[in-house]
């Protein structure tokens, strides 16, 4: 097959198509609202709502390799973790 | 208020830049992503593994220490680099003939290809027939790079600055050429001293190109593989096997390619985390 090289899996491809939905909600969230809601948080960076998902996807990745250095697996405990920091990251970074 | 033009089809002039980024970067990161979770053995047959490589890469000392290593080379080399091409920046002539000498004198090292600087630094540094290594000897000191760590250590340093400084000059020298004559004749009138021109004169003139500077040096210096491969092949022993060293040893040399593929990742992501890092606090600054 043509993209056998890939080696492709279910569980990346919807990693990836969670990444490619969130880009696109942006986009749309950008058309019903411009601007990306530009604010000074509390770490006194000036973001937008793209900085805002890169530090949360950023620190998400991190999350996780943190959780499988010192937990290991299951990860539901980084997803959790991660949810709540892409929350507080939204709300208030 | 100022009406902005909204025109949507410039986006498409976008496009070919995007189908390049993605044959030449997206595409080959999406494989390493689904490399990182597989385990093969050739002939495009993969088996399922889940988070095992990263499980692996996380918890094995030989990744910890290329890590340290590579963080102790990419500090040491941003603290002589930086400075130091700050320092000969200030020396150079802003007018005259001597400009084009010195841009081109400084320019040089950044022409030769990477390969070819770890061969000259390893010819120059051999202590039996090398011009630097005969001549550290010739002054009593035991110096042997292909023995020695502490020897390879400053080897590579050495050659990293003689070949990267240069950048940091350019970049430092174009922003103090910059700097309008008014600001100095200010200084003057004030009788301000050199330092507190190079303090509250050039210093926050040359803010932007430093920032940009630092980045490219921390970002190269820590994926550096060519010249201290050329050099010292990441020897002796391990002590100069940097984190892409040892990735290239994982990827190529043992054929390991998922748990290759999980180390890059995490490399990547430690990257990525830095250099946003650097950039955000630089940027703050500049705000303030």
């Amino acid at each position: 097959m043509f993209l056998s090289w890939m080696a492709w899996t279910w569980p990346t491809v919807a990693f990836f198509l969670f990444i490619v939905l969130a880009i696109a909600t942006m986009g749309v969230w950008e058309h019903f609202s411009p601007g990306g809601g530009p604010r000074r948080g509390i770490l006194g960076l000036d973001t937008t709502r793209g900085d805002r998902l890169f530090i949360s996807l950023v620190g998400s990745a991190f999350i996780h390799l943190g959780w499988l250095a010192l937990m290991g697996t299951p990860l539901w405990g980084a997803l959790t973790l991660s949810i709540l920091f892409l929350i507080a990251v939204f709300k208030w970074v | 208020m100022i009406e902005k033009t909204v025109n949507q089809k410039a986006w498409f002039l976008v496009a070919p830049v995007v189908a390049v980024v993605a044959f030449n970067a997206l595409i080959p990161l999406m494989t390493v992503v689904n490399y990182s979770v597989q385990e093969t053995f050739g002939n495009n047959v993969f088996f399922w593994e889940g988070v095992k490589w990263f499980e692996e890469i996380l918890h094995s000392p030989r990744f910890h220490d290329a890590l340290l290593r590579q963080m102790l080379f990419t500090g040491i080399i941003l603290l002589i680099e930086v400075p130091l091409g700050v320092a000969v920046a200030l020396t150079m002539p802003r007018r005259g003939p001597w400009v084009s000498v010195c841009l081109v004198l400084m320019a040089l090292p950044l022409l030769i290809p990477w390969n070819v600087v770890g061969a000259m630094w390893n010819i120059f540094a051999l202590p039996d027939i090398g011009l630097l290594g005969k001549m550290i000897n010739g002054m009593g000191i035991d110096y042997n790079f292909t023995q020695q760590p502490v020897a390879a250590w400053f080897t590579t340093i050495l050659m990293d600055v003689w070949h990267w400084t240069s950048l940091v000059v350019l970049l430092a020298y174009a922003g103090l050429c910059s700097i309008p004559e008014a600001y100095y004749q200010a200084a003057r009138i004030d009788g301000a001293s050199a330092w507190a021109v190079f303090r509250y004169i050039q210093l926050p003139k040359m803010k932007r190109v430093l920032t940009i500077a630092i980045l490219l040096r921390f970002m190269d210096s820590f994926m550096i593989y060519t010249e201290p491969f050329v050099l010292t092949g990441g020897g002796p022993g391990n002590a100069t096997t940097f984190l892409s060293i040892d990735l290239v040893k994982i990827a190529l040399g043992q054929f390991d390619l998922g748990p290759a593929a999980a180390m890059s990742l995490i490399y990547f992501l430690i990257i990525l985390l830095l250099s946003w890092i650097f950039y955000t606090l630089m940027m703050r600054n500049e705000a303030q």
